[in-house]
């Protein structure tokens, strides 16, 4: 049995997508886009200045066309990030703009070096099945900030990736480095290798930006995931449930205008949720309340059958210490047992506001039990301990049994050294323990091999995006291709 | 024969005991020496699988194969050796046993089954042994070691006890004795005036070893 974790019985369900449906069709949606208002005039919503109702029969009809599941491919076309039913999948928190200095512990300025470092890691870890442009990158000019960081992680990784743009022309950037990356516009429409995070800003307003972003991203039929972010209490109703009533109308509203620009096109019912801290007026993003907030939203998605996102495994703390290491542990282990399809955040400390290396290698650990709490308690053998005994008797000699070693591997997950559990107690702590596996892991790194013809391909949108004297990150590593 | 010596090395590796025992059986009917076997064949096995599982690329099930096939292989050499006149030359001999009040044997056994892969002769007392019958066995048998393990607080005490056995039969000058269990310590075994502390089957193989340093065949291996 795989253990799933359900925070909303059927008759909640019910009421809050009544009530999200309800929304739509009586206070409607903040629309900025004329484009997206036309789209919606021409299928029956009731457009008033910027504010569309939409009618329950029409989302009815919307949710008919949405993809159940889809899937992100690596460089090399192979199907890599299931999104849809419980698939569980982790990658790192995106767009952070500070990094804890790995020496210093001080957050800083994060560089186009941080974010290499920072893939080469993800890269190599097998917990993380996405990479995400989790940096912007201080040394890059800022209005190319959001291309570049997905340059990067093109130039350094073969994996997916969760990524998203700051501005509609930029976004056409992105997706012309994904299509060069392809090997064409028509290789990356059938096997997309990334998903953009979209976010509608709360309450119920699909920004002139964030409706034309999904618009362009339906159109190109890369997969779009919809970031919707109430905080409950401020910009969205105090309670969790009411919190989860506009998330679901925000993700609805949304999911109309992207089906209604191409019918089909996949996207996901993803969230950054979180409760607003009356005390500090914060947005404290390890607080279980936010994680009930995601696992809820996640639900809400999942009684629809559409694929799933969440913000979690992030901390509020400002280094890597006990708080750190609970927060993202539990939450980890909740979104697991939400069987949320990606669960974006791992890194984050301090409000989303940073990013820290030694924390990844640690939420990886936790990550890692998570994957292995839902893989659940299986009946591997034909009879459960009876045969054993037959064979042993009263000795206990069980470790000396066959079964023993052909089951032992897939009964038990084995830790990095980054945990304590070695027969010697470790003697670093586990900042020093993370660092220390930080060096082993970028020791075993290794650049993918782009083609000659893909690599000219993605430098030549490069050049035609941006006048640049040098490439940080790539000009580093890679002083040819400066 | 190089070929065979690595199948031999792999069949250990592999925890394969009829694999090991039909590459034994093989090499005397092409008319090897045993001792040549079991030192470039069957030995080497061991001591890779002594540093695959230092790096965590092995785990105790797999060692416990290993150990099983390296058994096979000289269940076969051995009586060809004892038919040549010849005897295979122990690493050194040990005497093993839990404390007297304890009758958890994983640990001890573990450490048995290791040191004998290693080329080790081993004598094990079982559960429940005074210090006096570890002291008339290690005469008995003239061991180089005495390994006392204790899973408990209550019974690590045996293990002064034994210790104590020793000093009065006057065996302390040629017997080691080495300690381990989940409650010893190192300072226990310093305390009690132990030679040596183990925390695991691993690093107690390593122990005997280093104890017995001055005594070390081709036969043993180093972890």
């Amino acid at each position: 049995m795989r253990p799933k974790l359900e925070l909303l019985d059927r008759t909640l369900v019910n009421r809050i997508l009544g009530e999200a449906l309800e929304l739509l069709d009586t206070v409607g949606t903040k629309v900025g886009s004329a484009e997206a208002l036309d789209l919606l005039h021409s299928a029956g919503a009731r457009v008033e200045g910027d504010t569309a109702r939409l009618s329950t029969s029409l989302i009815r009809r919307i949710l008919d066309s949405v993809p159940h599941d889809f899937y992100l491919y690596g460089r090399s076309g192979e199907a890599a990030v299931h999104y849809g039913g419980d698939d569980v999948h982790f990658d790192p928190g995106s767009s952070c703009l500070n990094i804890l200095d790995s020496e210093s512990q001080q957050p800083r300025p994060a560089t186009a070096a941080d974010l290499v470092r920072m893939v080469q890691v993800t890269e190599v870890l097998p917990q993380f099945a996405a990479q995400a442009t989790a940096i912007v990158c201080s040394d890059v000019p800022s209005q190319i900030g959001d291309w570049y960081r997905l340059l990067l992680v093109l130039w350094y990784s073969n994996k997916p990736i969760v990524t998203g743009a700051f501005s509609a022309p930029t976004l056409q950037v992105m997706i012309d480095l994904l299509a060069a990356d392809a090997g064409g516009v028509d290789e990356l429409r059938q096997r997309p290798r990334a998903a953009f995070d979209v976010c509608p800003s709360p309450p119920l307003n699909w920004s002139e930006f964030a409706a034309q972003n999904i618009v362009q991203l339906a159109r190109a039929n890369v997969p779009a995931e919809i970031v919707s972010m109430p905080l409950a209490g401020a910009t969205a109703p105090v309670t969790l449930a009411g919190a989860i009533v506009q998330h679901a109308a925000e993700c609805l509203a949304g999911i109309t205008i992207h089906q209604l620009a191409n019918p089909g096109a996949p996207i996901v019912w993803g969230g950054a949720p979180a409760i607003f801290d009356m005390s500090t007026g914060n947005t404290p993003m390890g607080a279980i309340e936010t994680a009930m907030l995601n696992l809820g939203c996640a639900q809400i998605g999942k009684s629809l059958g559409l694929p799933t996102h969440g913000y979690l495994v992030a901390s509020d703390g400002r280094q890597i210490d006990a708080q750190a290491g609970m927060e993202s542990g539990d939450s980890a282990l909740l979104g697991a047992l939400a069987g949320i399809n990606m669960v974006s955040g791992a890194g984050m400390l301090d409000f989303l506001a940073c990013q820290s290396i030694e924390k990844l290698v640690i939420d990886a650990e936790a990550i890692a039990s998570a994957q292995r709490l839902i893989c659940g308690i299986e009946a591997r053998t034909p009879s459960l301990a009876v045969d054993s005994f037959a064979q042993t008797g009263l000795h206990g000699d069980f470790l000396k049994l066959k079964e023993t070693r052909a089951l032992f591997r897939k009964e038990q997950h084995f830790p990095s050294a980054v945990i304590d559990r070695r027969a010697e107690p470790a003697t670093a702590d586990i900042l020093t323990r993370a660092r220390e596996r930080v060096a082993d892991l970028l020791g075993t790194y290794q650049k993918p091999a782009i083609s000659q013809a893909r690599a000219e391909a993605i430098l030549q949108v490069v050049s035609r995006a941006a006048k640049l004297d040098y490439l940080p990150g790539i000009e580093l590593l890679s002083p040819s291709h400066a | 024969m190089d070929g065979n010596f690595a199948a031999m090395r792999q069949s250990i590796i592999d925890g394969a005991p009829e694999n090991a025992s039909a590459l034994a059986s093989l090499a005397l009917a092409q008319g090897h020496h045993p001792l040549e076997v079991i030192d470039n064949g069957f030995v080497p096995g061991m001591a890779e699988v002594g540093q695959l599982f230092a790096k965590h690329q092995m785990f105790l099930p797999d060692m416990l194969a290993a150990a099983e096939a390296m058994k096979a292989a000289m269940a076969v050499l051995e009586p060809a050796l004892k038919r040549q006149g010849e005897e295979r030359p122990f690493a050194g001999t040990v005497i093993l046993g839990t404390t007297k009040g304890d009758i958890h044997e994983i640990g001890k056994t573990l450490v048995g089954t290791l040191l004998t892969a290693n080329g080790f002769k081993v004598y094990d007392l079982g559960v429940d042994v005074s210090g006096d019958q570890f002291a008339g066995k290690a005469r008995e048998w003239n061991a180089d070691i005495v390994g006392v393990s204790a899973l408990l607080t209550t019974t690590m005490r045996g293990q002064k006890g034994v210790v104590e056995a020793l000093e009065r039969a006057e065996l302390r000058p040629s017997v080691k004795i080495i300690v381990g269990g989940a409650p010893v310590t190192q300072r226990w075994a310093e305390e009690i005036g132990a030679d040596g502390y183990a925390k695991d089957a691993i690093s107690a193989v390593a122990l005997v070893k280093s104890l017995l340093e001055h005594k070390l065949t081709p036969a043993a291996v180093t972890l």
